[in-house]
């Protein structure tokens, strides 16, 4: 039985998150603040989201494949 | 896999937050660098153990309040997987710091010392260690019904020990930890805009793939204690 509540709750939350302002900007004294601009440029900041959306995905995968198995249990015993 | 909406929407809010959070640009300050993005990672973890706890104690006083083993196995299961969560706080907050707090002109062994009299990190330490002390006592008692009872009972004493631990004491000590007048992350001067359009659906998303694994590891333990549910 899905929880109603719970599923507007978390759709909703979410776009409220838009809400908020985006036009402050933070004064930096003492000049410019290293950022990883480098990577941003030659764009090798793409190679580290891919690494990281590949360990995700590898372990949401794992997890979705612990699920069924268990459904399966479930079935066999319940 | 049952329920499949909001694991569907926790694979999406965990994409999200990586892409967005790697992606999306952030305040430039001088300590922080682009360090300022573990907010998505780090400060999720302890949000995500918090709220697993919550549920864990929810589910120790309705067991007391019903005796049923069932609710026995949801408060484990959730102090289990919120201890995870908590130590993987704890892991990428200790890297974290290493690199943002250590002080170059000082030696390494000083700044260590002063990192380890951080209260922040004394405090997650303890509370960490209340819930060790859990699993121990859970593991201690070969009798069910004692073994539930007597560690529900513990549990609201490990809750009722967070607060102090983790979140009065260490606002009261000077601490390089940020947030020391307020909520870290959810006060307004602490992060802009940006950060919080990803900041609260990483939230949620972390909080709903700890809860993902908490549902299997008690359907997991429902097959095995299927003799004591139904018997």
């Amino acid at each position: 039985m899905v929880k109603r509540w719970l599923k507007y709750f978390i759709i909703i939350g979410p776009l409220l998150c838009s809400l908020v302002l985006l036009a402050q900007d933070i004064p930096e004294k003492g000049g410019k603040v290293e950022m990883a601009d480098l990577m941003r440029t030659n764009g090798k900041i793409y190679v580290v989201v891919a690494v990281c959306l590949t360990i995700l995905f590898g372990l949401i995968l794992y997890v979705i494949r612990l699920d069924r198995k268990i459904s399966k249990l479930e079935k066999e015993r319940g | 896999m049952r329920n499949s909406w909001w694991k569907i929407a926790c694979i999406i809010l965990l994409v999200y937050t990586i892409v967005a959070g790697f992606l999306v640009s952030v305040p430039a300050l001088r300590q922080l660098q682009e360090t300022i993005r573990n907010l998505y990672f780090h400060v999720c973890m302890w949000f995500a153990m918090m709220i697993l706890f919550s549920v864990s104690v929810v589910n120790s006083i309705k067991y007391l309040r019903s005796t049923k083993y069932l609710f026995d196995i949801h408060a484990a299961q959730y102090a289990r997987v919120g201890i995870v969560f908590g130590l993987l706080g704890y892991a990428t907050g200790s890297i974290w710091a290493s690199y943002t707090w250590a002080d170059p002109n000082n030696p390494a062994f000083a700044s260590f010392g002063t990192i380890l009299r951080e209260p922040k990190l004394i405090g997650a330490g303890m509370a960490l260690l209340i819930y060790f002390a859990y699993f121990v006592l859970r593991s201690s008692i070969t009798d069910i019904d004692k073994r539930a009872r007597v560690s529900a009972v513990y549990n609201i004493f490990a809750y009722a020990m967070l607060f102090p631990s983790i979140w009065i004491v260490p606002r009261l000590l000077p601490s390089l930890h940020p947030g020391q007048e307020g909520n870290p992350a959810l006060n307004y001067n602490d992060i802009d805009g940006r950060m919080r359009m990803v900041f609260y659906p990483a939230v949620i998303g972390w909080t709903l793939l700890g809860v993902w694994i908490t549902t299997l590891k008690i359907r997991l333990r429902k097959i095995a204690d299927k003799n004591i549910l139904h018997g």
